[in-house]
Parts: structure tokens; C-alpha cells; sequence
């Protein structure tokens, strides 16, 4: 059986019946969700059976200049499919956004890498600290204005 | 009378001859027993994520050489498989049964030095190492038939290789995989029922099934713990569809089954090999490289695609914006994921257990710290 990769507007009437509000928007590569939700629905996507997101594949974050994308790549390896899920963060100063450690525990690493390089804060992170660059070290490299 | 005693902090790295490179631990020793532990890495970080982002999709094939060293193959084909993807490329099927060749025999020459490493972390200093490191030798001369490199080849181009197999190469390769046989049950005779080894590795450095998908482990290290997840199989790329093979599963998740899943999976890339050469010589002459742009210009859009290379699930996640590079590249590294497991492994064991499982993760700093 091949991994099937879920369509956003497939997932995201079911969480709208749960957590209403918590999508933006929805289409068929990914599912955008508000900043302030992502905990709740990454939880939800990880608990429910329809669904069992047991695994997190990836974490990292886009620079598109007016707005932060944090980007999750999310498998099942019970039901064997995968979903991919965004979440923005408008404005350049000072990027937040819920951590989802508590979910999962192999978004500690990846997280701290987008925070070390991009300069997003991850709030209830455990061990937010740089990982790649030195603790003194200036600026986030992979913003875009950064070179 | 009640002795006193007090916990030690010993920095061990960035400069250890058991890291496997720059990295470094912060472990917190009570007498000989492991209470807390901090891996510190980035030594090694280039920035190449951000270099990408100055060149076309074409100039970034070298820099996945240089993500996992030791497995050059298994990064450029990662990235050429995501490229595809986002681009909608189709590979010539012969490209595609040589890709599958060149990177069965690039994970073999991995778990050859992960094996021989490992070993080595355990005291059997250089001995078993080198008889890896013979027959890994043979395949880096395959290689260099194919690539005219030993090391970071940059062979793989976006839709398909660079070079047709050359005429000496297929013969070449058969005498290896009939003399391998013969070598791999050396191995085993050597290593498999020695006493030392199996004391030092089973048991030590477990990790649960449920404790390894929570903390996203991939490869072996995921397949040591029972959990049957293999991407040629789950989520089959290429033309691994093609080929019979078993997806190796250890029990326990302890360094000893790390070590036998490594070895089991070195034959079952023998039989893919075996078998996509007798699919290779059925098929006609034909083109290796699909015809693309010199300055390829994908689709705006992104992609995430992953491959399971030899230490687990290589993936890239790419941007594009319609132009000649791309504008976001982003490397999904296995070995950093699975150091993510790394503590909850190694605290409560002993300090010479550490270093042992510590090696049985596999990793390569270049591509921990990219």
C-alpha cells in the first residue's frame, strides 16, 4: 500500500466541527491553520483515529517578507497517509507561535533549528536555544533581509 | 559511614574520537551512571541552506554530496527525486534502474561503515572496521567508474545521471556481488556470535517503538524497534516497486538490533541489486536524462518529497518562485531527527554505553549540521 497524501479540504471540515474557527483556508496540497490554534489542531490530528498522526516528518519556516510560514509535514504510519499543514505569522518583529513538542517530541530539534535560523519563537518550548549557531550570534540567516 | 558524593559534568567533544566528528556532549555523571546529557553540535554548519537559495536547482546538486558524506549518492538523489516532483519530470526508465543500483550500493558502503564504526565505538579497535573498509573500497571503485570520483560524486542530475553505465562497470559490479556473499558471512562468522559484543549491546541503549515514532526516528534506527516502516515500500519512489525485498525489524530497539537490522538490510540491498541488473539488461538502449532547460524554471509552488536513504528518511522541502533558484530549500536530515532520541537513550545507562549507542544512531555531522 503506498502513502496517500490527504487533500487540506479533505481534513479540514473535521476539525472545523471540533475546533471551529481554527482553519483559514484549505485546498488540496495543504490546510493553513491560525497561528493560535496550531497546538490544539496538531493534537486533534495526532489523537483522533480517523486520522492518528502519530509521526512528524518535518518542520521549517518560509520567509515571504510580510508574513512567516511555518510549515509541518505530518504522517500516519498506522493509516499511511500524510498532510501537510501551514501556519502564518503576520509582521516581521518578533514571530510567535505555540509549540507543538508537547505533541510530538521530534519537533524539539527541528524547531529549535527554525528558531536558531529564522527567528521564530516557539512559546512552551522546553530548550528554546540556538542549535546550529553560537549563543551570541547575531541576526537570523535564512530571513530574507538578512543577506 | 555515609560517603559523600557529588554529581559530575564532563564536557565530552567537540574533539572525541567516538563523536564521528565536531559534536559534543554535556553529560552529567553520577559515579558512572548517565543522569543528564546535552548534545551541542553546529561546528559544522555552512549555511547551505541559505547558499541555495543564491543558485539555480542544477548548482545545488554538489551540496547534497556534502550533506551525508558517507552516503553522497543517497542526497543527490533525494533532492533530484524533490526537483522532479515539483517540476513534473519524468525519469528514463533506465535512469531510474541506475539510480536504484548506485544507491543499493551507496547504502551498503553505509551500513558497512556504520557497522565497522560501531564496532570500533565498542573497543574492538580497527580490526572488523577494516574488513569493512575493504569492501567498501570496492564499491567506492565503482563508483568512480561511473562518476570519476571516491567521494561527494555529484553523478545524479534533475531527471536522471549524468553518465550511462559505463562499459566496464556491469561486469565489475558482478564479480562483487559473487565474491560478496563470501565476505558478508566473514562478517558474521566474526562478529555475529561474539561474546563481548553481544554483552555490550543488548540491552543497552533502548528505545521503545511508541518512544521511537514520538520522537520521529526513521531508518533502521526506527526499524530496531519492531516498527515496519520502510519509504521504498510505504511510499514507494522510483521503481522500488519492481523488486522483491523484506523490510528488516529488530524487537527490542537496543544497539544490537540496531547493528543486526544494519546488516540484514546490506543483503536485502545485494538481492535489489541482483535483481535490477538482470531488469537492466532486458531493457533497451535508450535515453539517461529526461530533455530539461539548462536553467530549469519549476512551477511556483512547493514540495516535500522524501527518499529513505540509508540512515532514514532523507526529505527536501522546496519553494519556488517561478525563477532559476529556488527560494526556499530546506533538507530534512535523518541523523538530525534521530539525535533528537539521543537523551532519552543514553540517561539512566552507563558512560561506556553512551558512546555505543551514540555510535549505533549512525550519524554524520556534515548533515547534522548542514
Amino acid at each position: 500500500m503506498i502513502l496517500k497524501a490527504l487533500a487540506g479540504t479533505e481534513v479540514a471540515p473535521k476539525i472545523e466541527q471540533k475546533l471551529s474557527g481554527s482553519i483559514v483556508e484549505s485546498n488540496e496540497t495543504c490546510m493553513v491553520v491560525k497561528k493560535e490554534s496550531i497546538s490544539g489542531v496538531m493534537r486533534f490530528l495526532k489523537e483522533s483515529p480517523d486520522f492518528n498522526f502519530n509521526y512528524i516528518n518535518n518542520i521549517t519556516a518560509v520567509d515571504n517578507y510580510d508574513h512567516f510560514e511555518v510549515v509541518y509535514n505530518l504522517t500516519s504510519l498506522a493509516k499511511k497517509h500524510s498532510l501537510c499543514v501551514k501556519a502564518r505569522i503576520p509582521g516581521r518583529d518578533n514571530p510567535e507561535i505555540p509549540s507543538v513538542t508537547s505533541v510530538w517530541k521530534g519537533a524539539d530539534f527541528q524547531e529549535r533549528e527554525v528558531y536558531d535560523l529564522m527567528g521564530i519563537r516557539f512559546t512552551d518550548h522546553p530548550n528554546l536555544k540556538r542549535i546550529a549557531l553560537w549563543d551570541g550570534f547575531e541576526g537570523h540567516p535564512l530571513r530574507k533581509d538578512f543577506l | 559511614m555515609a560517603l559523600k558524593t557529588e554529581l559530575v559534568t564532563l564536557n565530552m567533544g567537540p574533539h572525541h574520537p567516538s563523536t564521528h566528528g565536531v559534536f559534543r556532549m554535556r553529560v552529567t555523571l553520577d559515579g558512572e551512571m548517565v543522569v543528564e546529557m546535552e548534545p551541542m553540535f553546529g561546528y559544522l554548519h555552512r549555511g547551505l541552506e541559505k547558499l541555495a537559495e543564491g543558485r539555480t536547482y542544477t548548482q545545488i546538486i554538489p551540496f547534497t554530496d556534502r550533506l551525508d558524506y558517507v552516503s553522497s549518492m543517497a542526497g543527490n538523489f533525494a533532492y533530484c527525486a524533490a526537483v522532479e516532483k515539483l517540476a513534473g519530470v519524468e525519469v528514463p526508465e533506465r535512469a531510474e534502474y541506475i539510480r536504484v543500483i548506485i544507491c543499493e550500493l551507496q547504502r551498503m558502503i553505509n551500513h558497512l561503515i556504520a557497522v565497522g564504526f560501531f564496532i570500533n565505538d565498542l573497543g574492538a579497535l580497527q580490526t572488523p572496521l577494516q574488513y569493512m573498509w575493504r569492501e567498501r573500497e570496492k564499491i567506492v571503485d565503482l563508483f568512480e567508474m561511473q562518476s570519476g570520483q571516491r567521494f561527494l560524486y555529484n553523478y545524479m542530475r534533475i531527471g536522471g545521471v549524468s553518465h550511462d553505465l559505463a562499459p566496464e562497470f556491469i561486469p565489475a559490479l558482478e564479480k562483487f556481488l559473487d565474491d560478496f556473499i563470501g565476505y558478508y558471512s566473514e562478517f558474521e562468522d566474526l562478529l555475529k556470535g561474539n561474546e563481548i559484543i553481544q554483552a555490550r549491546t543488548i540491552g543497552t541503549g533502548v528505545i521503545s517503538a511508541e518512544q521511537a515514532i514520538d520522537y520521529a526516528m526513521s531508518g533502521p534506527c526506527l526499524r530496531a524497534t519492531g516498527v515496519d516502516w520502510d519509504l521504498r515500500r510505504d511510499d514507494t519512489y522510483s521503481i522500488y516497486d519492481r523488486f522483491d525485498f523484506d523490510v528488516i525489524v529488530g524487537q527490542n530497539g537496543d544497539n544490537w538490533d540496531r547493528y543486526r537490522v544494519r546488516m540484514g538490510e546490506i543483503m536485502q540491498s545485494h538481492r535489489i541489486i541482483k535483481q535490477a541488473l538482470e531488469q537492466l539488461k532486458e531493457l533497451p538502449p535508450g535515453p539517461i536524462k529526461a530533455d530539461l532547460p539548462n536553467l530549469l524554471r519549476p512551477p511556483a509552488g512547493d514540495v516535500y518529497a522524501a527518499i529513505e536513504a540509508p540512515k532514514g528518511e532523507m526529505g527536501f522541502y522546496l519553494v519556488s518562485d517561478g525563477s532559476i533558484a529556488p527560494y526556499r530549500w530546506h533538507c530534512r536530515a535523518p541523523d538530525f531527527v534521530n539525535l533528537c532520541a539521543l537523551r532519552e537513550m543514553v540517561v539512566g545507562g552507563m558512560i561506556a554505553d553512551l558512546i555505543v549507542t551514540f555510535g549505533s544512531i549512525d550519524i554524520c555531522l556534515a548533515s547534522v549540521d548542514r
